[in-house]
């Protein structure tokens, strides 16, 4: 790749890096002072590790080596986006972000963010539907339209970008799985079928690509930056796809009453 | 294990052996003809874009059919339910059923990829599609004949499906 584009400059960076560590040291003050609170639930340490490890797989792709190689190399292009558009989501997620405030907050403090959620602007963007057409939509307007050639050129589409691929894929994994509390839920049929739907689209995108020429890029260095698009969409996805058939599987066991987790 | 357990859950029996089998075949397919052998193209550029589509959404299928094909099965060895003559029939009929489309359809119609290329191809398509053929066969009779005991099991009288 030519060598005038811009790439983050490092104030940017460290902007970056800082608000990464603001948010790891937020989680682990609040973990460790709910944790002191004897009425409330142990929080367990996983959490802690996997909200570490999510930040720092959304870190890589902003700042470091694997930041900067990206702007020369597709296939690192392509792992950075499985990092900030799958992996660091699905970690995040699974680190139950929101519950933790929640029980950190003061009661009143706790009911006005649960009336956020449940706001139905908020149900909105947790639709799958909605969810999946910014997550998979987007990822068709960035590499099947001018758009990713213009984000080489263009540092503040270059951010608004890769904000919108972590944020679109954090919202499409905690529109699918339920870790934190989910004021508006849609049956387990109806979200393994959008589901299914997005990760098909996701697949056939990265066919498209794979045939696609990227001007700056070699023919091969896209075609395997393609195909890591899709086994390692397939990959991060299938971790989901257990998670949602685990819950299903736990909310028909028989002998229990349908759980609020599902209005099937 | 309950006979009327497994009776009453035969459907289910038969759609979690259909889901896992479809999406086995599905798996092979991408582990020995794809990684392995390297004898299929993730992308012949002869693909139609329906082709394209199609294999999308059959990929993307195979893999909640393997996962929820499991998760019926251990749903179904929970209530004491699991019943392997249907399992089975249902797992041959499922990825025969699949395999047949993929030689078929997939390959030959919307041309998503050959089996093999550089080699006379019809060898290779007898022996995928006819694999395929018998897989539909046996897993119709295993199918018709737990069907059989079941009529059995239910004192004769007709499946009420």
């Amino acid at each position: 790749m030519s060598h005038d584009q811009p790439y983050l400059p490092p104030l940017l960076q460290l902007i970056v890096v800082m608000s990464a560590l603001a948010g790891a040291a937020g989680y682990l003050v609040l973990m460790i002072r709910t944790n002191r609170v004897k009425r409330l639930k142990h929080w367990p340490a996983w959490r802690l590790f996997f909200c570490l490890s999510g930040i720092v797989s959304a870190m890589l792709v902003f700042a470091g080596p694997l930041a900067e190689a990206a702007h020369h190399d597709f296939r690192l292009h392509m792992a950075g986006h499985l990092l900030l558009g799958m992996l660091a989501p699905l970690l995040i997620a699974l680190s139950a972000p929101v519950t933790l405030v929640l029980r950190a907050l003061p009661v009143r403090a706790a009911k006005r963010v649960t009336r956020v959620l449940r706001h139905p602007v908020a149900g909105f963007y947790r639709n799958p539907v909605t969810a999946s057409v910014l997550n998979i939509g987007g990822l068709w307007l960035l590499y099947a339209t001018p758009l990713f050639q213009l984000m080489h050129e263009h540092l503040w589409l270059y951010l608004l970008i890769h904000i919108h691929v972590f944020a679109a894929g954090y919202l499409f994994t905690i529109s699918m799985i339920y870790i934190d509390p989910a004021p508006h839920p849609y049956s387990h049929l109806f979200r393994t079928i959008v589901f299914i739907i997005a990760l098909a689209a996701h697949g056939i995108l990265s066919k498209y690509i794979y045939a696609k020429p990227f001007p700056g890029f070699s023919a091969d260095e896209v075609r395997e930056g393609a195909m890591i698009m899709y086994y390692g969409g397939d990959l991060v996805d299938l971790i989901i796809i257990i998670l949602l058939f685990h819950s299903w599987y736990r909310t028909t066991s028989p002998g229990r009453r349908p759980a609020t987790d599902s209005i099937a | 294990m309950s006979t009327d357990q497994r009776y009453s859950h035969r459907k289910k029996n038969l759609w979690a052996g259909i889901l896992f089998g479809l999406g086995f075949v599905a798996f092979i397919d991408e582990t020995i003809f794809h990684q392995l052998l390297h004898w299929h193209k993730f992308y012949d550029k002869s693909t139609t874009s329906i082709g394209l589509i199609s294999d999308g959404l059959f990929h993307a299928f195979s893999w909640f059919a393997t996962v929820g094909g499991l998760y019926l099965v251990a749903d179904l060895m929970r209530r004491g339910a699991f019943w392997h003559k249907m399992f089975w029939g249902g797992k041959l009929l499922g990825g025969g059923g699949f395999q047949l489309y993929d030689g078929t359809i997939q390959h030959k119609l919307m041309r998503i990829h050959q089996i093999r290329y550089d080699v006379n191809i019809l060898p290779y398509d007898l022996i995928w599609n006819g694999t395929a053929i018998i897989m539909i066969i046996a897993g119709l009779l295993l199918v018709r004949s737990a069907r059989k005991e079941s009529m059995r099991l239910n004192g004769g009288a007709p499946l009420v499906s």
